[in-house]
């Protein structure tokens, strides 16, 4: 027998439900320290400019809420459809999609703008990203086709849709053939917030969604249907509640909410459409869904901190030359941790060898 | 010999080794999912293969070395993803996406020393008189081992899962794992071997890419060849030799395309990009449309946690 062995808990514990993300990104912490001493780095330095310099200053944490906006408009879509095992991941080609609508209403309107071509786009966006949602919603409903994998290749079949876009229809007629569209003018940017900063109209609305996101799962009958369908499927059936219902409206919330996503980078820090809308917020929501347990609050905080990941790799890559691709590592790592440790909750670990109970 | 005919060899020989990549790592998960395991992150250890496949090479000058990395890295990351969905009954969905994405960042972080640095590829195959057939030859006998290793792969895969003693066991932990246990098979132990191939595998098909079909390190170059090796486990209704139709099928469309934008075709090219990853979501549609048949070949554990106490 095993030293170690995991012995079932009676009850799953509500204690390590929240104490696992914590000791996760403790251990990321620590793991990151290692990787930093092997890459030949200062380890203590490198941790101070990826996670602190970043947002020691006004401007620093502004641009942890712009990113943090766009991760947390689609990880709250996201952890709605995983809550009942529908398992979209191809937010980052609904929030693709999205900036091409949202966006292409701009240039479409170009100086011809007014107070309603903003509120225009927002709605673009979410159509947009809705309509890319609805594609996997349907052939998953209607052919059995598995949704992870569908929605997963639009996202390269939207990636390319949008370079397509920005190489010809889309592209600045005054631009010397740069891929990028015009400056979008300033009937179709989004508001500043925050002054000084970047903080744009976005974070309003990501701090709606998870007000949404929370009413939705906590204040309905909806909310309640879907939380039955994620733990007992079977359960959901007898009852009589519409499966189907609830991954049409999984979809369709999550590819709107990752569509105005994309928009309001479009329209927001970046100004105009390029080729790289995002830097892959779609994907890192999924992190940011997980870490933050499906829960609105919780996706908050874990949007504030993967947008610390995004920041700090920039921050790391200016001021000591690290590598960029660091992010990502951190990001993989982290979720593996929360994973791992994920198991605290349903069982405790015992060392020793097995009792000898019947 | 008129220009079409002539054309046939190379296209041919083209479609064989594009399809090289999407079949090892397509066999490599069909076994891993026979054993009742879905590992979503194909395309993470695909990355990492070709990345230090790619890096062992270039330090080491060996290809061979490069390939028994790019298999051994495959292999670590796998174990990675074993250790945590069968030892720490980690969900195999979220873990599987997990490791897809540290598989981007690592590969990137580790290939940031490497990019630009050309490599030779691998030798081909040259078999005087026979390679230099006409309209065949080439394709036939004039790749490189990397796609008759594929290839090969495909039988033996197909002998292990149905004429062996050990692949009966895989495929009964695949389908009933709470039988299988009683009987006294090592589920968690029989998983983790399977989990351990389909990484080296995997890792395989990343260093066909990065060593021979694009002799070059770029960040991201499988461009969802894993998820697509994924599709084609269920297009083949986890069958063997189904996956390599499957393989030279999704090789043949690549190819075409290719084919359509060299010859200077009026669209633009990444509207014929999106070829591929179309074709995917068309055939998995096709394929799933049938539930019944879909349910039959599915083992019928995929994706279940087992933990012997429970």
């Amino acid at each position: 027998m095993s030293l170690i062995r995991l012995e079932p808990r009676g009850q799953a514990s509500q204690a390590m439900v929240y104490l696992t993300p914590p000791l996760a990104v403790v251990l990321t912490l620590m793991s990151g320290f290692v990787l930093f001493l092997l890459l030949g780095f200062d380890p203590m330095k490198a941790l101070h400019a990826f996670f602190i310099d970043p947002v020691s200053s006004k401007r620093g944490i502004g641009e942890l809420i712009v990113k943090a906006t766009p991760l947390t408009l689609c990880a709250i879509g996201l952890s709605i459809g995983f809550r009942a095992n529908v398992w979209n991941i191809g937010a980052e080609g609904q929030l693709t999609v999205g900036a091409i609508v949202g966006g292409g209403l701009a240039l479409a309107f170009y100086g011809h703008g007014g107070w309603w071509l903003l509120p225009l786009m927002v709605i673009g966006g979410a159509v947009g990203g809705m309509a890319w949602a609805a594609i996997p919603a349907y052939l998953r409903l209607r052919f059995n086709a598995s949704e992870i994998l569908t929605s997963l290749m639009l996202t390269y079949v939207a990636l390319l849709l949008l370079n397509f876009l920005v190489h010809g229809p889309y592209r600045d007629p005054d631009g010397f053939a740069f891929p990028e569209s015009r400056l979008f003018e300033a009937d179709a940017v989004m508001p500043i917030l925050w002054l000084g900063t970047r903080v744009h109209l976005g974070a309003a609305l990501a701090l709606l969604a998870v007000a949404g996101g929370w009413v939705l799962i906590a204040r309905t009958f909806i909310g309640f249907q879907i939380k039955v369908i994620g733990l007992t499927p079977a359960a959901a059936g007898y009852a009589g509640f519409d499966q189907k219902r609830i991954v049409w409206l999984a979809l369709l919330l999550s590819g709107g909410l990752a569509g105005i996503a994309g928009m309001g980078e479009v329209a927001g820090p970046i100004g105009q459409i390029t080729p790289n809308v995002s830097p892959g917020y779609g994907f890192t929501a999924i992190i940011v869904a997980f870490l933050g347990r499906l829960h609105p609050v919780g996706i908050l905080l874990a949007a504030l901190l993967m947008a610390l990941s995004f920041i700090g790799g920039e921050a790391a890559q200016i001021a000591m030359g690290l590598p960029k691709a660091i992010t990502g590592v951190f990001q993989g790592m982290l979720l593996f941790f929360l994973l791992a440790s994920d198991v605290l909750i349903r069982y405790r670990v015992r060392f020793g060898a097995r009792r000898a109970v019947a | 010999m008129s220009a079409e005919l002539s054309l046939i060899g190379p296209i041919l020989a083209a479609m064989l080794a594009a399809a090289t990549p999407l079949l090892f790592a397509a066999l490599g998960e069909l076994v891993v999912e026979k054993s009742g395991v879905l590992n979503l992150g194909v395309e993470g250890m695909m990355l990492v293969g070709a990345v230090c496949g790619f890096a062992v090479t270039v330090k080491t000058g060996s290809a061979p070395m490069g390939l028994l990395a790019a298999a051994t890295a495959g292999a670590a990351t796998a174990a990675l993803f074993g250790l945590l969905t069968l030892g720490l009954l980690a969900n195999q969905v979220a873990t599987g996406l997990a490791l897809t994405l540290f598989g981007v960042g690592l590969s990137a972080l580790i290939g940031q020393a490497f990019v630009g640095i050309p490599l030779k590829g691998l030798p081909k195959l040259n078999i005087p008189g026979l390679t230099d057939l006409p309209v065949i030859g080439q394709a036939l006998f004039g790749q490189d081992l990397l796609v008759y290793l594929a290839i090969l792969a495909v039988p033996l895969v197909h002998l292990f899962l149905y004429r062996t003693r050990a692949g009966l066991v895989l495929r009964a932990v695949g389908e009933n794992h709470a039988a299988a246990h009683a009987l006294g098979y090592k589920v968690i132990r029989i998983r983790f071997l399977a989990v351990l191939f389909g990484g080296a595998m995997s890792g395989l098909g990343g260093a066909f890419l990065s060593m021979d079909y694009t002799p070059m390190w770029a960040e991201n170059m499988t461009a969802g060849r894993g998820w697509i090796a994924l599709a084609l486990v269920v297009f083949a209704t986890w069958k063997p030799l189904r996956v390599m139709l499957g393989a030279w099928l999704f090789g043949g469309v690549t190819i075409a395309q290719l084919h359509v934008q060299g010859l200077g075709v009026d669209v633009p090219s990444q509207l014929l990009s999106m070829l591929p990853y179309l074709a995917t979501v068309l055939v998995l549609v096709l394929i799933s449309r049938d539930v019944a048949r879909t349910r039959l070949n599915a083992p019928a554990c995929l994706g279940k946690l087992f933990h012997p106490d429970a």
